[in-house]
This record gives C-alpha cells, structure tokens and sequence, in this order.
C-alpha cells in the first residue's frame, strides 16, 4: 500500500474513532444559527447576506479542525516516524490534508444546502452553494495545512494559527462568497478553483518544510 | 557587499556608525520634508490642506510594504543559506514595517473622512494594507510563540514566503472583488499625475521613511546580536 493511501486510510480511521464530522458539523449549524438571531429574521436581508454568512462559518469550522492536526502526530511520535519512512514528507502531508478535506470539508459543504435553505437563499442556488463550498473547504485545508505545521510546536495554539490563517483565507473567501451570492458566477467559480488547486499543491510543501523543523 | 557584512563581527562594526548615520540622514530629511509638506508645498485644488496627509500617508505606505519585501527576501536567505543574520533582519524589520503599516491606515482613515467621507473604504488599496498588516501581526506573533530560536526563525522565515506569494493574490482578487462591489463612487483626485511641486517633499519624505526603517532596523538587529551574547555568556558561566 503506499504512503499516501496508508496515511490517508489512518487519518481517516482516526477522525473516525475521534467523533467524525460531528463536532465541526455541529459547530457550522450553531455558528449559522446565531446569524438570524443576531440579525432578525428580515427575509430580503438574510437573502443577501445568508450565503456569505455560511461561507464565513464554513472557514471557521475548518479553522477550529487545524490546530490539533500536527500536533498530535508530533506529541506522540507518529511524526518521527514519518520522517523516517521512505516517503516524502510532502505526500504524508498531502495525505492527511486529502483526509481532512474527505472527513471535514465534504460533510460541511453538503450542510451547506440546508443552511444555505434556512438563511433564506433561493433554492435552485443551492447546489452552487455546495459545490463552492467544496472547492473552497480544499483551499482552506491547504492552506491550514502550512498554518497547522508551522504552530504544532506551540501549546495553545489557536488564537496564533488563526491569526496566520485568516489572511490566507482572503481569497477563496472573496471568490467563493462572489460564487454563493451569484455574482460573476463563472469567473469567480474558475478562480475559486485555482485557489483550491494553489492550496492543494503548495500548501503540503510548505506543510513539510515547517514539519521537518517541528521535529529537529 | 552582503558577503562582507555577512560575518556578524562585521556586520556589528559596521552597524555601529551606520545606524547613526542613517538615523542622522533621517532627521534630517524629516527636518527639511515635514515643513516644505506642511507649509512650503501647494495645497490640493479640490481637497484644499488636507492633502498634507498624502506626505504621512504614501510614504508608510511605500515603506510598509518595501519592508515586506525586505523580510521575504531576507527569509529566502535564511532558508536556503541557513544565515542567522539573514533571520535576525527579518524579524528585525518586522515591528517597523508593521508600525508603518497601521501609520498608513490610520492616516488613510484620517484622510478619508474629509475627502470621501467616509472612515474606511473596502476598497483595493485599503484592504490589502489590512491584510498586509494582519500578515505582520502573524508573523510577529509566530516568532514570539515559538521558544527555539532557530526554530523561530525557520518557520517565521516560511511564513514570510507563504504571505509573499498570498498578498499579491489578495491583492488582485481584492480588486476584482470591489470593482464588482461598488459603483464609481469614490472622488478620486489622485488621477491627475502628481503637481511637480508635490512631488518634491512627497519624495524627501519617502526617503526620510527609508533612512528611519533602515536606522531602525539595524538597531533592532544590534539588541538582537547583543541579546544572543549575553544569553550565551550566561550559559557559559552557568555550565563552567
């Protein structure tokens, strides 16, 4: 089996064994939840405002699954190891960011419909909506990738990690939310996904650089 | 000439008049730049004195973002060349780049009330100087979390070059975006080219700016080096 299959499947198991999509899942409907609530339930503001509004919960759940990602690996030794497998550091990265996305992204994305229905969007946006949003949740995994690797060290990182993730999540933002709101739909969906393959591509390098320094 | 400084005994005799002297090159510019700005130069046909924040405002604008680049090459060095001076210029041109970078917001919003009317804008420039700044924040935040201070430099140095490629992309979506968001709403009277006599303190200041960030650079890098030899003259003395 190869590195990359037999990392991903672990990952996999473990996000499994440690409550799956549940947490992130019920943090994306709570975090929406609050939006009306906060805003009043005024039906020509939530249509303009509701899809940005998931887009913006969406990033934070990812944000919330970063910080333990390495930082277990690196607490338990599980990194050694992959660093003395013959496998880049590279593909192991890539791997549990491709399990991450899998576990994490796609559940969130698909909550997306029903958020997106609840906060008043019109309903044959809807599948944009979903589909943006699983482009964008690979960008924003690919780009927690480089934040989680470079703060695994640090205790309590959270507050830290989202302040060097939260710039880089600028762009698939602006053109995801442009996506959900229906703006520029092509464009903007043609960019997200250059966003989404920018983060996929450089994001484990960048992941590996900082892991192999964890390590030292 | 970077080869040269590039032994620390070197680079710390050198330091030792250079930071003065850019200091005292800095003075001075500002000495002649602040009142030709403030008194000597035109004001602006449509914004009347209020264009006087232009010479506070373009040159940290300039210079917060010259400082970045300086990090991000810096920090290509450190990487690839495992130079600590490299990592001490970063991180030393860090806390200045990021105070030019709140000089350049605060003075926009300052500048804007008047001739927009309005406090902030989300437009292109603005937002990505938000970003820019949120960047330096990060970076700060990352060195000062992190104990080793190899590691430190390492993986800020990282960061650096992740943001270098990040804040041209925001910058072009941002400016895609609020071309989207906004109709033509903003008076902008930057379109004309710049009045001659404008240019002239606009350019003293923008040096004056660079002489500062330089000076102040070269000071932060002088503690850092000097904090080093004490922590290891300390070590030393605990371990004979």
């Amino acid at each position: 089996m190869s590195a990359f299959a037999a990392t991903f499947r672990r990952e996999l198991a473990l996000m499994w064994a440690g409550g799956g999509a549940i947490a992130p899942l019920g943090y994306f409907f709570g975090a929406t939840m609050l939006v009306p609530l906060a805003m009043g339930p005024d039906r020509a503001l939530l249509e303009t405002a509701g899809p940005p509004l998931v887009w913006i919960a969406a990033a934070l759940s990812v944000l919330a699954m970063l910080e333990r990602l390495f930082q277990a690996d690196l607490e338990d030794g599980s990194l050694d190891q992959m660093l003395l497998s013959p496998a880049p550091l590279e593909v192991i990265a890539s791997a549990k960011g491709a399990a991450l996305w899998v576990a994490i992204g796609l559940p969130i994305a698909l909550a997306g419909a029903p958020v997106a229905i609840a906060l008043q969007a019109p309903v044959e946006r809807v599948p944009l909506i979903v589909a943006s949003l699983a482009l964008g949740t690979a960008a924003f995994v690919g780009v927690g990738l480089i934040g989680a690797a470079l703060t695994a060290s640090v205790k309590r990182a959270g507050v830290l990690l989202a302040l060097i993730v939260l710039p880089l999540f600028a762009p698939p933002i602006i053109f995801g939310a442009s996506v959900a709101s229906g703006e520029e739909v092509f464009a903007a969906f043609s960019i997200l996904g250059g966003c989404a393959l920018a983060g996929a591509a450089l994001g484990p390098i960048a992941a590996a650089a900082a892991l192999r320094l964890q390590a030292e | 000439m970077f080869a040269f400084l590039a032994n620390p005994a070197r680079f710390m005799a050198f330091s030792a008049w250079a930071a003065p002297v850019l200091f005292a090159g800095a003075l001075i510019l500002f000495a002649t730049g602040i009142p030709w700005a403030l008194f000597y130069s035109p004001p602006d046909y449509q914004m009347g004195d209020t264009v006087r924040i232009m010479y506070v405002h373009v040159p940290a604008a300039w210079w917060s973002m010259g400082a970045y680049a300086f990090m991000a090459g810096a920090s290509f060095v450190g990487l690839v060349w495992r130079h600590v001076l490299a990592d001490v210029a970063a991180r030393a041109a860090a806390p200045v780049g990021a105070v030019f970078a709140a000089i350049c917001l605060v003075t926009g919003s300052l500048w804007g009330a008047p001739t927009w009317g309005t406090w902030w804008e989300w437009d292109g420039r603005m937002t990505s100087m938000l970003v820019l700044f949120i960047t330096y924040l990060g970076y700060i935040a990352l060195w000062n979390s992190v104990e080793d201070e190899e590691r430190a430099a390492r993986l800020a140095a990282i960061l650096c070059l992740v943001g270098a490629i990040n804040l041209p992309i925001v910058k072009f979506s941002v400016d895609w975006w609020s071309t989207l968001h906004q109709p033509a709403s903003i008076m902008r009277s930057g379109g004309a080219a710049i009045n001659g006599e404008m240019l002239g303190p606009l350019l003293t200041l923008g040096g004056a700016y660079l002489l500062l960030f330089g000076a102040l650079t070269l000071m932060n890098m002088r503690s850092a080096i000097f904090r080093r030899r004490v922590e290891s003259a300390e070590l030393r003395r605990a371990q004979s």
